[in-house]
């Protein structure tokens, strides 16, 4: 292919005694970046060495072309100024001129030398600032509500089925197969310690209250939070990038009761669902298991399992996940409004996010279980 | 296939569609060596789809496009590499990366040629923020900070970092202030009496065509409608150009630039 590439040509010095007697350094060729690239080295530590006699006389007319990467190389060889005696065409001397006027690069801010203190203190801030941000926003969320109750033609209905469809019904899939094998190696384990006490018969206890009471809501909600939380945050992200919310602003369409409310609220209704879709599947896969490895009928099983579990149990697990989606919701939504146009800070808000709605869906789940730690259990 | 040698891009044949969208039909294009070609149409006629054809960017449905002697498509990475090193390109929007500063944006091509060293690179950065007029406090700032022109200026210093035998422009001058467009095409002409630059840039602004152009590619109706200097073009009669060229805002600017009487 080479030989089909223009013959580049290359930089020829070449050093002579003038007619007056003083030595010139003739260059010809050409002094561009695609033709010096290969020898840059070489050929700067070979000019510097010729700058270094003043009386040289540079001659660069009979150079064909030269461009602002090989007038720096010769301008830094020169040591940042012209040489005394130095011959150039009309467009090499106005290279050299702007090369000569090019002002240093400015010093970047020096490092502030209490610097682990005002990091400490940003962070601070800011968790305050995320803190009073999402609180604002749940507020605004019930002005909205209390807006809609007077305005009920105005609930964004479309928005808010929408929602339920991506986070609810595509969520269904990927629920039932951590559900199902969760379900198995729960069910797997406790049978073979069971099976030593010979008391076979708990594990519907076992299964049917750390199921329905714990691991369902749990599982959903981290898989929510992870798959529609992230989701969320990237959408209002790139919104906010490409000015789509901006012109929603200057519409007259508040972000919160068209972006927001609809979220939440379809959150708030699907992750009970996919809770309780998470729970039945969880406990398929325990029923399985406890069928092959332990010889519990499906029937028994499922007779049983409502005198093992009180009611309050799926109430409770049900509550989690009402109480969770919406918290899910509203945390992506305040991180996905908190991002700037820029790639870097969409990246970041979206870790923020998901990451913050997996911490808070564990602690609400020890809150429930301090709140309720007498309900539903014999 | 053989090249023409004096073909810097060469377009043979080049169809395009998207789904059932017809973009071009049957398109010819030859590029020379050195010239300023502009492409110009309706919003829609496929300009930029046929800049980025060029690019390497989007593969046409049939058809091919030689950069360099090389086809665009399916050259080894070496080769690629290089031709790519002797290109730049002006996107609309500048196409900054937001995550580095404006240094490090104009710094990014010649660092990743990993034959220069940092100081080098320093006086270069500096010396291309110089030419499209960027004060050097700007340098250290990050491109969310800056207004469109100064990122549209140091997309072009950043087009121009390694000094590229063939520079693409997509709508070079949109954005820009009168003042700064004028600057815009006072440093192209300059830039081009040091350097044998290959332009190609798909514009709206008559402005900048009249001042620049070498030649004009009409694109409309998904063919090539005329091709040739801007004088040839606007004599060629067709619905559009006329529309085009000769439109009340076309013969003000056009009158001005002493093209038509």
């Amino acid at each position: 292919m080479s030989d089909q590439l223009p013959d580049l040509g290359s930089l020829l010095l070449r050093r002579v005694t003038g007619e007056d007697g003083a030595p010139y350094l003739l260059l010809a060729g050409n002094c561009t970046l695609a033709v010096l690239e290969r020898r840059l080295q070489t050929l700067s530590d070979e000019l510097a060495g010729y700058a270094t006699d003043p009386r040289l006389h540079w001659d660069l007319t009979g150079i064909e072309q030269m461009d602002d990467a090989g007038a720096v190389l010769l301008w830094r060889a020169w040591g940042a100024r012209r040489p005394q005696h130095l011959l150039l065409r009309p467009e090499q001397e106005r290279l050299f001129n702007r090369l000569g006027k090019t002002p240093p690069l400015p010093a970047p801010p020096a490092r502030d030398l209490l610097w682990p203190v005002t990091k400490l203190g940003g962070a601070v801030f800011l968790l305050w600032e995320h803190l009073t941000g999402i609180v604002i926003l749940a507020g605004q969320l019930l002005l909205d509500m209390k807006y809609l109750a007077a305005h009920p033609a105005r609930i964004p209905w479309r928005e808010i089925s929408a929602n339920l469809f991506r986070t609810g019904a595509q969520a269904l899939g990927i629920t039932a197969l951590v559900g199902f094998l969760i379900g198995v190696v729960l069910s797997y384990l406790s049978s073979k310690q069971l099976q030593m006490f010979g008391a076979d018969i708990f594990i519907i206890n076992i299964l049917g209250m750390s199921i329905i009471r714990e691991l369902g809501p749990m599982l959903a909600a981290i898989l929510v939070a992870g798959r529609s939380g992230s989701s969320m945050t990237a959408q209002l992200g790139v919104m906010r990038v490409t000015e789509e919310l901006d012109a929603l602003t200057v519409m007259g369409i508040p972000h919160s009761l068209r972006l927001v409310l609809p979220k939440v609220i379809g959150l708030g209704i699907a992750m009970p669902l996919v809770v309780l879709w998470t729970s039945a599947i969880a406990l398929l896969g325990g029923m399985v298991v406890a069928e092959l490895q332990l010889g519990l009928s499906y029937h028994f099983f499922l007779h049983k399992l409502p005198d093992a579990v009180p009611l309050a149990n799926l109430w409770l697990g049900l509550g989690k996940g009402v109480v969770c989606g919406m918290i899910i919701a509203l945390i992506a939504c305040h991180f996905g409004l908190w991002i700037k146009s820029d790639t870097e800070s969409l990246g970041a808000g979206t870790t923020n996010s998901v990451v913050t709605a997996i911490t808070v869906v564990i602690i609400i789940d020890a809150i429930f279980a301090v709140i309720f730690s007498d309900v539903g259990i014999k | 296939m053989m090249a023409n040698t004096d073909c810097i891009i060469e377009v043979e044949g080049l169809h395009s569609r998207f789904g059932n969208h017809v973009v071009h039909e049957d398109i010819n294009l030859c590029v020379h060596r050195g010239e300023v070609l502009a492409l110009v149409g309706s919003s829609g006629s496929g300009k930029t789809v046929l800049l980025r054809q060029m690019l390497g960017l989007e593969t046409p449905a049939q058809g091919t496009v030689l950069v360099f002697g090389q086809p665009v498509h399916g050259a080894d990475r070496n080769e690629l590499q290089s031709m790519r090193n002797r290109c730049g390109i002006l996107f609309q929007k500048g196409a900054l990366f937001s995550a580095l500063s404006v240094f490090d944006n104009i710094a990014l091509p010649m660092r990743e040629l990993r034959t220069l060293d940092e100081r080098m690179i320093r006086d270069l950065v500096m010396l291309k923020l110089k030419m499209v007029e960027i004060d050097a406090e700007h340098a250290n700032k990050m491109p969310a900070e800056l207004s469109g022109g100064m990122i549209k200026r140091i997309a072009l210093a950043r087009a121009m970092a390694l000094d590229p035998e063939l520079l693409f422009l997509d709508e070079p001058t949109s954005g820009l202030d009168p003042v700064l467009s004028e600057g815009f095409v006072k440093l192209i002409q300059a830039l081009r009496s040091e350097l044998t630059l290959t332009i190609v840039m798909a514009t709206h602004d008559l402005d900048t065509l009249a001042a620049l152009a070498d030649r004009v590619a009409v694109l409309a109706e998904q063919r090539l409608l005329a091709l040739g200097s801007l004088g040839e073009v606007i004599s060629t009669s067709h619905p559009f150009i006329t529309k085009f060229f000769l439109g009340e805002r076309g013969k003000k600017t056009l009158g001005n630039n002493g093209y038509i009487v």
